[in-house]
Order: structure tokens, then sequence, then C-alpha cells
């Protein structure tokens, strides 16, 4: 962690010590300059965090006051077969669109720095369907992927494979949705090449001079050197499949029988169609654990693969 | 030297087909990426200006001839897209208004001036990022349901005129990037940190300022979960709401709903080619700095 911290706090610049009288004085400005955020933070972000600490110790749908139980929502939470089934396809959601997307991603990020023509327009193709709406592409690929009149199932009788029922299918559904997701990665794309212009050529010259090949150049220079942006990418792609909502609450509503009811999904169910405010909010909590643990795992072993230069 | 001359030609040009071919192949596989990264958008247009039994057609009419506008006028009519874009409009440029004037001031806070708990408070504001929505969602509802805001948007702009972490985050970054030097003289000239912040550092960070409101307009045009909790009254829906509302009840037309997420989607992609440049280095900037 404290590497990370290191890298966005930027290098101290060596200057001389203001007088304490100014001191003084900054501190009240800088105080005020900052204080919309402080004043946000508490209102609605640190209340809220705790709040629902609170209420997923109770039995609460927003009619009544909250009643505390206990760990009542937790026992029951480990006792519901959705729960579990919400946990599960958010999981594997996440174990396989994380370390595709990120593959994918930076191979084309590589084909577009390899001083290609014309890298202006990919990059822009790339990139262009990851401004339209969520709820848009959703219908979208609803259509794509529709058994009996869409274009992907139409091409592939057409050339003679079996379509396996996309959306429609328990065994497909998720894999479907990776595939949705994966095109629309055109933010870690343009993140990737940008880290990828930033690598010196000396490093690749080099490399040549000592007999590497274009792979090795690939796999001793370039991964190293990109490494902490692969890691920023990574955990906002973790972050976000564990949050994975929009695109399973318009095009599937979870089915078929569940198998696409994600974890966020399962959770707004909860809290907004039941009025299970209790429940959701540990829910909510158990989602913010997760989220935490898969992160620092990520940051504990980002020690053995990134590369931060020379400044650590 | 004959042998020797021939020899080197046929290696020089084995070389140069090697290369060209290797050209080729990139751009071949290039090509085919981009393509299956812009036919989605390409069938989603088509499918909107094609009558329906052309919809079903193999091989598929690519391009139809002539195209069919109907489905536009026929989509309006059934749901009040215009009203939807209105409010989405209004709703964004109110939260890139609110954004612009908070999220600039306290970047300002941490980027520009030396106190004692900034890092500890700028390292806490990182932290915020990785609260997911779904932790603060329900007491959110239940603080803005005893304000009686919901139904409004009030719970979706007030938020933002008190910052947002990852818009700080950026300008922060930006405002680093100023000279010292700037501040000091116009400290020593008697100017006081609003002076130095409005004239000196806002006009010198106008890209990054255009950054954040882009990326802020995108975001109120796109959030989908916010709105669903929130609003409730047809009238007031965004347009990703109303297009999840039209989905429900005209499932399976695809020529209007095509031509409905073709308007939901038309804005936005204009926006993005006309302000591509600076929304491409705003992407590789929050990036590179984290």
């Amino acid at each position: 962690m404290s590497t990370t911290v290191n890298v966005v706090m930027g290098k101290k610049s060596v200057k001389p010590k203001p007088s304490r009288a100014r001191l003084r004085r900054n501190r009240l400005i800088g105080w005020l300059f900052i204080s919309p955020w402080i004043i946000g933070f508490l209102a609605f972000a640190l209340y809220p965090f705790i709040a629902s600490l609170f209420y997923s110790f109770t039995n609460y749908n927003i009619l009544s006051p909250p009643q505390w139980i206990g760990g009542q929502n937790y026992q029951q939470m480990i006792k519901d077969p959705l729960f579990w089934q919400s946990l599960y396809n958010t999981l594997y959601y996440t174990v396989v669109f994380v370390p595709i997307s990120t593959v994918i991603a930076i191979a084309i990020a590589l084909l577009l720095n390899m001083k290609i023509k014309g890298l202006a327009i990919y990059r822009t193709l790339f990139y262009l369907p990851s401004v339209v709406p969520l709820v848009a592409s959703s219908i979208l690929w609803v259509w794509l992927f529709n058994p009996s009149f869409g274009f992907i199932d139409a091409f592939l009788r057409a050339i003679g494979l079996p379509a396996p029922g996309w959306l429609y299918s328990d065994a497909w559904v998720k894999p479907s949705l990776v595939l949705m997701s994966l095109w629309g990665i055109g933010q870690p794309i343009v993140i990737y090449l940008a880290g990828l212009q930033g690598v010196p050529n000396d490093l690749y010259e080099a490399a040549v001079l000592e007999g590497a090949n274009t792979w090795q150049r690939v796999w001793y220079v370039t991964i190293p050197m990109i490494s902490p942006v692969i890691l920023f990418n990574v955990i906002l792609g973790l972050i976000g499949s564990f949050q994975y909502f929009t695109q399973a609450y318009v095009m599937t509503q979870g089915g078929p029988d569940n198998s696409s009811l994600f974890f966020a999904l399962y959770l707004y169910q909860q809290a907004f169609q039941c009025l299970h405010l209790g429940y959701a909010s540990a829910m909510a909590w158990l989602l913010f654990v997760l989220i935490l643990v898969a992160t620092l795992f990520v940051f504990r072993s980002s020690a053995r693969w990134v590369y931060y230069g020379g400044e650590q | 030297m004959v042998i020797l001359e021939r020899n080197l030609s046929a290696r020089y040009s084995s070389r140069r087909f090697k290369l060209m071919t290797a050209s080729t192949i990139k751009h071949l596989v290039l090509i085919l990426l981009a393509i299956s990264f812009v036919f989605p958008m390409f069938w989603m247009m088509s499918t909107s200006v094609k009558p329906d039994f052309e919809q079903l057609r193999w091989p598929p009419v690519w391009i139809p001839n002539p195209f069919d506008f109907s489905n536009y006028p026929n989509a309006m009519n059934f749901e009040p897209f215009f009203q939807y874009i209105t409010n989405t409009l209004v709703y964004c440029v109110l939260t890139v208004v609110g954004t612009l004037v908070s999220s600039t001031l306290v970047a300002y806070g941490f980027a520009r001036i030396d106190w004692p708990e900034k890092n500890f408070l700028f390292i806490l504001m990182l932290a915020t990022m990785m609260l997911p929505f779904q932790v603060t969602m329900v007491p959110l509802f239940v603080l803005f349901k005893t304000l009686g805001w919901v139904g409004s948007y009030k719970p979706l702009i007030v938020p933002t005129f008190f910052g947002s972490a990852f818009n700080i985050f950026l300008l922060r970054q930006f405002f680093m990037t100023i000279p010292n030097s700037l501040s000091e003289a116009a400290y020593i000239d008697g100017a006081n940190e609003l002076v130095i912040f409005w004239r000196i550092i806002i006009p010198l960070a106008k890209p990054a300022l255009a950054t954040v409101a882009l990326f802020q307009f995108i975001y109120g045009w796109n959030d989908f979960l916010g709105p669903l909790i929130y609003l409730n009254d047809q009238s007031t829906f965004t347009i990703s709401l109303g297009l999840q509302n039209y989905v429900s009840s005209y499932g399976t037309q695809w020529g209007l709903l095509m031509a409905a997420s073709t308007v939901a989607t038309l804005p936005i992609v204009v926006l993005f080619f006309l302000a591509q440049k600076t929304f491409i280095q705003g992407i590789s900037l929050s990036g590179l700095k984290g």
C-alpha cells in the first residue's frame, strides 16, 4: 500500500520552510478550501458507512423504525441459497472477466503501440463502445444474442456452428455477459496505450543489443515497465466486477434460473423490491469486505510483480 | 562478388518481405478487431432504419435501401423521449456545475497549499473511492426519504456540490504540475489564495476542467442505478431509465428498440467525437498518475 501512496503523492520538492504565522494561516485556509469535501465525506460517506453497519444488525423496512436483531441477518445469509448463488455468479464473472479483459486489453494496446498507421482512428474505434449508455448497449446485446433472429446466432448457423442459446441458457448466460463486457474495454486499452508510450525507447534498444527477440522484449521490458498500470486497471476491474449490476438488471433480471443473479442485483432486489433493508445492508457490508480483501490481496501480491522504476 | 551481391539482395528482399507481411498481419488483425468493436453499434443503427420484415432476413440486409425512418417517430410517440432527454440534459448540466465548483476548490486545497493534515485527508479521500455504492445506498436512501427528496433530482445533484473523489484527484494531479513560482509571485504582490485560485490556477487548468466536465456529463447521461433508486415518476425519468422502462413494455419490437437506443446513444457519441482529444488525454492521465 505504501508504495502506491508514494507514487500518488508524487515527489516532494525541496522548499524553504515557510514562517510559523504563514503555516498557521495555511492550515486555516487549507481546511477552508477542502471544507466542501469534508462536509460531503461526513454526510455522504462516513455517516451512511456507519449507518449501514448499524442497519445490518436490524430488521428494517423503512415504514417502521429499525429493530435490533443482533446477527440474525448474517445467519440468514448463510442459510439463503440465493445469497450463495449470487455470490458464486459474481465471483465467476470476476474470475473470468478480469484476467481475460486484462490480457486482451494489453494485447490490443501492444498492437496499437507498434508505430501503426491510423493509430488515432483505431483508438477511437476501440473506445467508442465505452461511451454507449449501458442501458442502450444492454438492449443492443439482447438483440444480437436473440436466439431466433439475432445476428450472432444467424452468423453461427451460416458457418455451420451450433448456437448455445446465450442469454437463455443456464450455462451460457454468464459467458455471454462476459463477452459483452469485453466489447467495452476501451478505457483500459487507452490507459495501457498511454503507459506503453511512456516506456523509454533506450530500454528496447538495450534489449535488442542484448539479443532479445520480440517476445522477450514484451515479457522482460514492456510488461514490467507497465506493471503499475496493470495493477491500477486490475483493481478498477475487480471493483467494477464485484458491483456488476445494470446489464443483468436490463438484460436478464437474474434469469434463467438465477444463473445471472449477481450479488449487486440480488442486493438491490432485497433492498428496494422486498424492502429488507437490514438484510441488504448486511449483504452490502459483506460486499465491502470482499472488495477490501480482494484489493488488499492484489496489492500484497503486487510487491512481487509490480516494478516502480527507480523511485522506490 | 556477384554471388555475394545476389545473396545480399535476396536476404534484403526476404527481410523486406517479412516486414511487409508482419505489417499486413498487424493491420489485418487490427481491422478485424476494429470491425468487431464497431459492428454492434452499426447493427443498432442499421436495425433502426429497417422495416420489420428486413430485420429478420438472412443473409442480412446490411444497409437498407431506402432507409425507413418510421421507427423513430413511432418510438417517440410511445414514450416521451424528448422529455427524458431534456431531463437528462438539465440533470447533467447541474451536476457538471456542482462538480466543477466544489472539486476545483478542494483540489486547490490539496495541491497548492502546504498544511499539516492534508496528506492524511488526501489518503482518506482516495480510500473513499473503494467504498462500493451498495454500502452507502440504503442509509442515503433513508436519509433522502426523511428529507422528502426521493422522487426529485436532489439526491442525485446535491452531493455533487460537495466534491467527488475521482474528480478531485484528477484536478489535484493537474494543479500540481503548475509551477509554484507563479503563485509565489502573486502572493508577494499581495494576492490572497482565492485570487490566486481564480486568476492563475483556473485559467491554466482549463484542459483539466474540460476533462472533468466531460467525465461528469457522460457519467450523468449513462448512470442507471442512481436514477433507478430515486426517480419514480415517469415524467422525471432520465434517458437511461426511460429506455429501460420502454424495453419492459415493448420487449420485442427491435426496430423501435434500436431507434430508441440510437436516440439515447447518438448525443453522447457526437460529444465524444467533438471532444475526443480532451477525453483520451483525461483517461490516459487518470491511469498514469494512479
